[in-house]
């Protein structure tokens, strides 16, 4: 295979190899991590395609490992990525805070299947939204995407690097069974037809450099180790040297930086698609492969005379509550079809405040919603 | 607006083992890559990776797919007898059923298909594993879906070095296979109304 994007060709991929693709191109160039069902293409292609362009792959021996090699790989200035499911996603929460806390840019994909525990391995499930927004303790910020076909599998994982990279936060992508394994064929965009962002590095002498201080844009430019910029990098509540702190004048500061850099940035963050939605009066909101099944109940929908509209969500958090308000303005009636119990539909209803009617739609049998289940439900509004 | 929906539905299964999955892989490629059409190939399988129940699926379009899975097969191949009778009511009334005659004994429409893939496959092209190409050669005769020439192109990109003759051949019996039957005199439906 040639270097990426060099020739325009169609190809047919899975979702778990597009997402290898699209971190490729946005400049991962490392890649650790413990395969599982149904995230191995992923560890599978990385480990094939990080040698041809000297980047390094590595099998760790768990996924706390795994999220620990991707930190500090990230902290000597290469792009890095790991991917894994459920059980191991868990795992990997600790780290995760890790990085949320020293503010290190890393791509973390869950290839959501059936939980909790290990559950159904080879099924899909959307049961672990919640936990990628809250997984890892105490108050932090986390960017959630999620992808539902196999070109967004490329694009939004370039997104992800993107983001991650822009507001030194880790960012998650939520995949599913379904999207992980379905093959389309994609014509991948070549290298200068999207942008690749870069961490911003340190332009000061070293002496200068203090790691953590705070800017306009709450985020700190950040400098590779071995580049000559010594500090320190902690867990603790730090100071803007990076040495642990217990003054509360700069525990506020720094936990109101970490948030504020997310709530400056969310117009820019908050991605969703709209289908049909300009004169729709009942909305379905839905994200991952179930957004396939209700952009053809829509369809459906609309063939019987409902004038229905999706409203995809591709940021899950932070909640793009604009797009979601503006939905729920315009239409009397918002179905919320999940693969869990209920996750996204507490977050339409905690945002809807009684403006329209927010109903859910579940199904936890490892099985992916389909178009007919959802007209059913959209006909019977 | 989208374009009219055309979509082609087809569903393959059998046992894990039997190359369902590699058989829909190839036939998606000939036709998304090669015939540059909208295609989505999705499976559905066990944990173990040989004889459990495999199923993969391939919707065929000229417009962009929204739902990846299959919604009600056009063709359905049944490798093994379980498959067979645990997938063929989902048929669409006017669908055909596929079967490996070697494998399935009792057929539960008469609008169907039987060609002896394993045997064939092992007496003529002496390798049973190439059961799935003699099987993907009669389908693709049978509803034409995508052109031989592509579909040869997508197979040997796929076949592993030094077997592109032997899946050849196999695609080329199954094919063979295929046209002894005429569509037309068969039942113009899966299963009759009941009165």
């Amino acid at each position: 295979m040639s270097a990426f994007g060099s020739d325009k060709k169609r190809v047919l991929l899975q979702g778990n190899e597009a997402i290898v693709e699209g971190a490729i191109a946005a400049g991962c160039r490392f890649f650790a991590g413990y395969p599982i069902t149904p995230a191995s293409e992923i560890s599978e292609r990385m480990s094939r395609r990080l040698p041809q362009l000297d980047g390094t792959f590595i099998q760790m021996e768990d996924e706390i490992a795994g999220m620990g090699a991707v930190i500090g790989a990230s902290l000597a200035g290469v792009k890095s990525m790991t991917a894994t499911s459920g059980p191991g996603f868990s795992l990997m929460q600790e780290n995760l805070g890790f990085a949320c806390m020293a503010e290190v840019p890393c791509v973390v994909v869950n290839v959501m299947r059936g939980g909790p525990s290990t559950g159904l391995p080879t099924n899909p499930s959307q049961g672990d939204v919640m936990q990628a927004r809250w997984g890892t303790h105490g108050d932090h910020p986390v960017i959630v995407l999620a992808v539902s076909t196999v070109l967004d599998c490329f694009q939004i994982t370039v997104e992800a690097f993107n983001m991650s990279e822009k507001y030194r936060v880790p960012v998650v992508i939520l995949s599913d069974e379904i999207v992980a394994h379905t093959r389309e064929v994609v014509t991948l965009p070549s290298v200068g037809e999207f942008e690749a962002y870069n961490r911003v590095s340190p332009k000061m002498p070293p002496e200068w450099y203090i790691p953590y201080a705070d800017n306009s844009m709450g985020v700190p430019p950040m400098a590779a180790f071995g580049e000559g910029y010594h500090h320190h990098v902690t867990g603790l509540m730090h100071d803007v040297r990076g040495f642990p702190t217990q003054r509360p004048d700069e525990i506020e500061a720094l936990v109101g930086r970490l948030f504020r850099k997310i709530t400056q940035g969310f117009h820019e963050i908050q991605k969703v698609e709209t289908f049909m939605m300009d004169d729709a009066e009942v909305a379905v909101i839905a994200y991952g492969s179930v957004s396939r099944s209700a952009r053809r109940a829509v369809l459906d929908a609309r063939r019987q005379g409902l004038k229905a509209g999706l409203l995809k969500l591709i940021t899950l958090f932070p909640f793009p509550r604009h797009s979601v308000e503006e939905a729920l303005q315009k239409c009397r009636v918002a179905l919320v079809p999940e693969m869990n119990m209920g996750q996204i539909s507490r977050e339409v209803k905690r945002v809807n405040q009684t403006v329209s009617i927010v109903k859910k739609y579940n199904r936890v049998d490892g099985q992916l919603i389909t178009p007919q289940e959802i007209y059913q439900q959209l006909i019977k509004i | 607006m989208e374009k009219k929906d055309d979509r082609y539905e087809i569903c393959f299964c059998g046992s894990g083992g039997q190359g369902i999955i590699t058989a829909a892989v190839i036939l998606a490629e000939a036709a998304g890559v090669y015939d540059m059409k909208f295609v989505c190939q999705t499976q559905s399988y066990g944990p173990e990776s040989r004889g459990g129940a495999c199923k993969s699926e391939v919707v065929i379009s000229a417009g962009e797919i929204d739902y990846p899975k299959i919604l009600q097969p056009d063709i359905l191949l049944a490798m093994n007898q379980s498959c067979c009778d645990l997938y063929f009511l989902n048929l669409k009334p006017k669908g055909l059923l596929v079967v490996d005659a070697t494998m399935v004994t009792q057929i539960p429409t008469p609008r169907a298909v039987a060609v002896p893939f394993t045997k064939i496959a092992r007496n003529e092209i002496g390798k049973e594993v190439a059961a799935n190409i003699v099987a993907l050669g009669a389908v693709v005769q049978l509803c034409q879906i995508v052109s031989v020439g592509n579909l040869e192109k997508a197979l040997l990109a796929r076949a592993p070095k030094g077997t592109a003759d032997v899946n050849l051949q196999a695609l080329h019996a199954g094919m063979e296979a295929a046209k002894q039957y005429d569509l037309n005199t068969l039942p113009h439906v899966v299963m009759e109304e009941e009165e």
